[in-house]
């Protein structure tokens, strides 16, 4: 151990346990700039460079492809097409073969990836990647829903329906029934930290791929498979990501087949780094979607029946869209019972980059469907939303069966709303808004109050799995990795909390270690929120492997009965001796005790079954709200979010600061997605909002001017998740729909709150000034 | 003549005299020196991730700005200081007053952004004692975070600014003096020539030099801030050689007070005119603040955002409002003409080869005259305009309109005055119908063109119910989201 750090054997609690503000394991390397990302890596001699040529068509045959100016272009080594893989040139993650690492014969959309430059340096590789000559013969192309609905483009994947009771007769019967559509826009990820790879090429089949990905595993898979080899020969390591969000779950695939492919190829180190432009042109965002409603709903707001339609730009291939239309669907409901209900997803091909995991995964755009009906019935009976939300949540038998029939068991969204209409001063604002409104020309202000229910684990059930391999050294010091990968999240923080608290050991004891394919095997994509949930949970499993053989060795040892021997807070305590924890593990080493374990850990309970749309895919819900105000200016369409409260539900938190700091920056991300953040296409094709100069996520002036945020300090998981606490990575995400509908409420206040403004997503405030002017007209 | 440009990088005397003229500061600290904390988020200058800080002899006094490494140039850098975040911790590795802050305050999470929001805050905290919520908001503009929300990092600088930079907590202080004179001995007024194979870079050695070398080289590109050059290289890959660097010359930066208006170096900065401007016009320091983010607008110039011509520019509008004249020069020789005729096309400017803008005079708004900027973009700040409008309103006595002056950015392929709404409202009442008649008449002046950043009928609205805005503000009447000046910040310590 370290010698600078002694632990304190005399302690009465451990220092960074469970339920405490331990700072991020890196927090001091990030400031000094110590933190190595993969592009800080010293490069080892020979240390080649990857660049892409891509497609400048939307939908296209290659007719000639011709590089010979690109190898002959100075410093260039080797220039890579799809004849150049040597296993299957497919990175499809869903299995069905659509996605080429390179594309050949035909290009998809524009920016498609259709040959790598390697070169001495990378600027060299950049420059000689725009000199191919490529010959297209063009043919028609389609990029967004309705268009491609209209062209009748194929769905990339199997579409679902949930369905319960009977629709049609719902809506029959209903006293009300109403309409419409919506449109939800994309979003780039915009991880700060680009797309990278880098491969070394090692002794017969093998490699090691330094990747930002989220996904190792899949790394490790998809690459096996780009090469040939199996999967024994490919050790993938990630040590951290700057950011990732979804968007390295599997968009790291291509950078790291072609790195890999380079390397085995040309024999030296090839590390590919795309710039801004290129890898938010290249990669896959947030699905657009358009949502046609069809409700009944009877006088007081309440919903009969609910019958919709979620149709996905998911780009040329499936990739993830599959299992991000189901998300849709199951957060169609949100926190609301529909008696009779069909929902239904389309997961439309559109020649654009293949869309892809995004925080929230589809929840959000379900989950704000429902809250545009919400609106839309509280518009036609000229009542609060607020008031319609109430008389819509799940509740006792009878009306807590979701769409997926599965029993929503753990509902607390009413406590959360009351406490936070109160604690907020909902209605008193409320009242002073709408009587400002009457007497301010330009400025009108809106507030509203949107509740988050959220379904934690993965739905395809068996990627609720995640090991951890725990060593204890002879100097008591521990080593801990596990599958899961650190994006920012402060997921190894708070797995080293939960397996510090497991041996009653300082936080400081334990070296979090990168994570590696060749250390943890067979592990699931650090997604769905679910990191620490699943490798805390494998990581204590360990503690408690090597913890049994201990008091084992203990009870033996000094003739004890196993109750007797105790860990507490750096030491030990066996009968009526005390050890410190480093003395005690020196003993059980010359012992001969195995100080090394191998953890486990699976969801319990879960179950789904897609072809019959039932079954209990969620192990637990998380919940939450948020209250929202804002000023618009009627004249122009621009926006301030004026103040926002949140209360949010993450069961007993491992970590109330990295929590809190989860939400706070779940909400401005969720906020941008639905304000300022528009993918924009032009008429050949071409995303054109593809770098910060053009693409607009928060600043930190954007973000309110008031910022409340309190955990539910009261809630506790009632399933076994880890120390009872809940996940918080994705469910915060959509507690901004309330500030998308605290901006439609200003905009109602022009047609006196009678009229929906059908504010579309982004609402940029041209949306806003298009929806004033329209309510202006008279709707 | 000198051959190599001499700077001080953190705490080491360094002499370059062979490099392309293309090298960008960022890819020289990170791929030669091995400088990593520095970060590649964009190469374009708005994301923040490449913050390092420069000081400068100002005076004789140092001064440290924040600047974006992947858009500067290192021909442009000599007699400078060069801190990246390696050098704001002590040598002992004991974090920086800003450090620890964003640890205590857990303003870091992935914290790829995080070496550059470090350098933004050292850069606040050490050129203003007392920042407000509002202060921190703009010393920010430029450094963008996907993780954290920014809450925690606002926090942790306001916590920073409670503690006084000293030299027992600051390397740049302690080392003030020492560099000062490091620096002071590297400024010797003599030319630089860089010879390169990829081409020459020029440091003039003044204006005049300036003026002789341009005449010799009328090919050269010249380079200020950067701010618009620096992506010529890293977005398009163009060549920029042979180079001339401006942005060093005091001569170019001068400030000065002149018959009725302000003179302005074409070299100045953003930042080096907010003040003097925003006295000439208190809309004008509003609009500055708006634009790019403060490592642009310490870099940036006022000179530079005119002759690049841009459709949008920012500066443009409001000072063809005001009748601002640009002072061309080729060699010896000087011409002026007004800002509005500078702009003949898009991408056409009336600059010959081989002349340069040298400054721009900008006329104070007559007394009692209306004079209003409104900028309107997508995000609020660090956004180029999707429309940007100036006026200038003089009534008479019978509320008249007496003079019109009115540019529009972002509505035509050049900055561009609105000569039918000015002629529809010239002699007019300045009343809501005379405005209805203005809204009409500016369909013919613009028809502006659909893109990411607005459609076509969007602008065109928003630029008529600017005349409304307009309208009601000067009858007193509230018509815009303004900042009341206070943002509730939650106590550093919490």
């Amino acid at each position: 151990m370290n010698k600078s750090f002694q632990p304190d054997s005399t302690a009465e609690k451990i220092i960074g346990g469970a339920h405490t503000n331990r700072e991020h394991d890196s927090a001091s390397k990030h400031v000094t700039g110590a933190a190595i990302y993969i592009d800080d890596m010293p490069e080892a001699a020979g240390t080649l460079h990857g660049y892409l040529g891509l497609s400048a068509r939307a939908h296209a045959r290659i007719t000639a492809l011709e590089l010979s100016r690109v190898r002959d272009a100075p410093g260039v080594v080797a220039v890579l097409t799809a004849d150049d893989v040597p296993g299957v040139n497919d990175i499809s993650p869903a299995g069905l073969n659509d996605e080429p690492i390179l594309a050949s014969g035909e290009v998809k959309f524009y920016g498609q990836p259709v040959f790598a430059v390697i070169a001495k340096t990378r600027n060299a590789a950049r420059r000689a990647a725009q000199l191919a000559d490529i010959s297209y013969e063009d043919l028609p192309f389609a990029t967004d829903v309705k268009a491609a609905m209209e062209a009748g483009h194929p769905d990339v994947c199997p579409p679902l329906t949930l369905q319960r009771g009977d629709v049609e007769a719902g809506l029959e019967k209903a006293p009300r029934r109403l309409s419409g559509e919506m449109h939800i826009g994309g979003q780039d990820h915009f991880y700060l930290e680009g797309q990278i790879a880098m491969a070394v090429p090692g002794e017969d089949d093998e490699i090691t791929v330094w990747s930002s990905t989220q996904h190792p595993s899949e790394i490790q898979h998809m690459v096996g498979h780009a090469l040939g080899v199996p999967s024994n020969a490919v050790t993938v390591q990630v040590r951290r990501m700057g950011g990732g969000f979804g968007g390295k779950e599997t968009q790291a695939n291509q950078f790291a087949c072609l790195a890999a492919i380079a390397a085995k190829r040309t024999g030296f180190p090839v590390k590919i780094r795309p710039d801004r432009d290129d890898d938010m042109t290249i990669t896959g965002k947030r699905h657009d979607f358009h949502v046609a409603y069809d409700v009944g709903y009877d006088d007081d707001g309440r919903i009969g029946a609910v019958d919709a339609t979620f149709s996905a730009r998911c780009g040329y291939s499936s990739d993830l869209s599959g299992p991000v239309t189901d998300r849709a669907l199951f957060h169609a409901d949100n926190c609301y019972f529909y008696e009779d209900v069909r929902l239904r997803s389309r997961p439309l091909m559109t020649h654009t980059v293949s869309n892809t995991a995004f925080r929230g995964f589809g929840g959000p755009q379900g989950l704000l469907g429902a809250e545009r009906i919400i609106e839309e019935i509280a518009y036609q009976l000229g009542r609060d939303p607020l008031d319609i939300r109430k008389a819509n949540f799940y509740g006792e038998a009878g009306r807590n069966v979701t769409p997926y029939h599965q029993t929503v068991e753990d509902n607390i969204i009413e406590r959360i709303i009351s406490e936070l209409e109160e604690s907020s001063d909902y209605q008193a604002r409320r009242k002073a808004i709408i009587a400002f409104n009457k007497n301010s020309p330009v400025i009108r202000k809106g507030i509203a109050l949107t509740p988050v229910k959220f379904g934690i684990s993965f739905t395809a059930t068996w990627y609720n799995q995640a090991g951890a391999l725990v060593h204890v050294y002879r100097d008591g010091s521990i080593h801990l990795n596990h599958g899961g990968t650190e994006m920012g999240q402060g997921l190894n923080t708070k797995v080293a909390q939960a397996l510090a608290e497991e041996f009653q050991v300082d936080f400081a004891t334990i070296k979090i270690t990168a994570t590696s394919t060749g250390k943890v095997p067979n592990t699931s994509a650090t997604a769905a929120s679910s990191g620490t949930d699943l490798n805390a949970m494998a990581a204590a499993d360990a503690a408690n492997q090597i913890k049994d053989r201990l008091i084992d060795f203990a009870a033996e040892k000094y003739s004890v009965a196993k109750d007797m021997v105790v860990f507490e807070p750096n030491r030990v305590r066996i009968g009526n001796q005390t050890f410190t924890f480093a003395e005690f593990i020196e003993q059980a080493y010359i012992g001969r005790v195995q100080l090394s374990a191998a953890g486990f850990y699976k969801t319990p309970e879960i179950h789904w079954d897609r072809q019959t749309g039932r079954g209990q895919p969620f192990y637990y819900f998380a919940y939450g709200a948020a209250v929202s105000e804002v000023s618009i200016d009627t004249l122009t369409g621009e926006y301030r979010v004026d103040r926002v409260d949140v209360l949010h539900d993450v069961g007993r938190s491992l970590n109330p600061a990295i929590d809190k700091g989860q939400i706070e920056g779940a909400f401005i991300q969720g906020m941008g997605w639905l304000t300022t953040e528009e993918l924009w296409w032009d008429d050949k094709g071409r995303l054109r909002t593809h770098a910060p100069s053009t693409y607009k996520i928060p600043l930190a002036s954007d973000r309110p001017r008031i910022f409340n945020v309190k955990l539910a300090e009261w809630s506790e998981n009632r399933k076994r998740a880890i120390r009872r606490s809940k996940a918080v990575g994705e469910p915060p995400f959509m507690l901004p729909v309330s500030v998308l509908e605290a901006l439609s409420m200003a905009v109602a206040s022009i047609g006196d709150y009678r009229v929906c403004p059908r504010l579309d997503a982004p609402a940029t405030p041209e949306r806003v000034l298009m929806a004033v002017e329209r309510l202006k007209a008279g709707g | 003549m000198r051959r190599s440009v001499r700077l001080l990088l953190n705490d080491e005397a360094v002499t370059l005299d062979r490099f392309p003229p293309d090298l960008t500061l960022l890819d020289w600290l990170r791929n030669e020196r091995r400088l990593t904390g520095t970060k590649e988020g964009c190469a374009e200058g708005d994301c923040g991730a490449c913050t390092v800080l420069v000081g400068r002899l100002i005076d004789g006094m140092l001064a440290y700005e924040s600047v974006n490494a992947c858009i500067c140039f290192v021909g442009a850098l000599d007699a400078t200081h060069v801190v990246t975040v390696e050098h704001l911790s002590q040598p002992d590795g004991q974090l920086s007053p800003v450090q620890q802050a964003m640890v205590d305050h857990h303003g870091s999470q992935c914290g790829f952004c995080t070496p550059g929001f470090v350098a933004s805050m050292h850069a606040l905290w050490l050129n203003d004692p007392a920042p407000d919520g509002d202060d921190v908001d703009r010393a920010l503009q430029g450094n963008l975070c996907r993780c954290t929300g920014y809450e925690p990092i606002v926090k942790a600088a306001l916590a920073a600014a409670k503690v006084e930079p000293s030299e027992a907590n600051d390397r740049l202080t302690a080392e003030v003096g020492t560099t000062t004179a490091r620096l002071s001995a590297l400024v010797d007024g003599a030319r630089i020539e860089i010879n390169h194979s990829e081409g020459m870079s020029f440091v003039p050695a003044d204006v005049d030099d300036l003026a002789q070398i341009y005449a010799e080289h009328p090919e050269a590109t010249l380079v200020a801030g950067a701010t618009d050059v620096g992506l010529w290289v890293t977005k398009q890959m163009r060549s920029i050689a042979p180079c001339i660097h401006i942005s060093h010359l005091p001569d170019l930066k001068s400030i000065e007070s002149e018959d009725g208006g302000l003179r302005i170096g074409a070299g100045a900065s953003y930042t080096a005119t907010r003040a003097a401007l925003a006295q000439l016009a208190a809309p004008l320091g509003e609009l500055w603040d708006r634009i790019g983010g403060a490592q642009v607008r310490n870099m940036g110039t006022v000179g530079g955002n005119i002759a690049n011509g841009s459709p949008i520019g920012d500066t443009p509008p409001p000072l063809i409002a005001l009748g601002a004249v640009v002072t061309l020069r080729m060699g010896e020789e000087r011409r002026t003409l007004p800002l509005e005729a500078f702009y003949i096309e898009y991408g056409k400017q009336d600059r010959r080869p081989g002349e340069f803008v040298e400054s721009v005079f900008v006329p104070a708004p007559p007394e009692g005259a209306h004079f209003a900027v409104y900028k309107i973009s997508k995000r609020r700040d660090e956004d180029i305009s999707a429309l940007c409008g100036a006026f200038l309103i003089t009534l008479d006595g019978a509320n008249r309109v007496s003079a019109a002056r009115i540019a529009f950015g972002g509505m035509a392929g050049t900055p561009k005055r609105a000569a039918k709404t000015e002629e529809s409202l010239i002699g007019q009442n300045w009343s809501w119908s005379s405005i209805q008649a203005a809204q009409g008449a500016m369909e013919a002046d613009y028809q502006p063109l659909s893109d990411w950043r607005a459609s076509s009928a969007y602008r065109m609205r928003a630029a008529q119910n600017l005349l409304t805005r307009l309208f009601l503000e000067t009858s007193g009447a509230p018509a815009r989201l303004v900042s009341d000046g206070e943002r509730m910040v939650l106590e550093a310590g919490e």
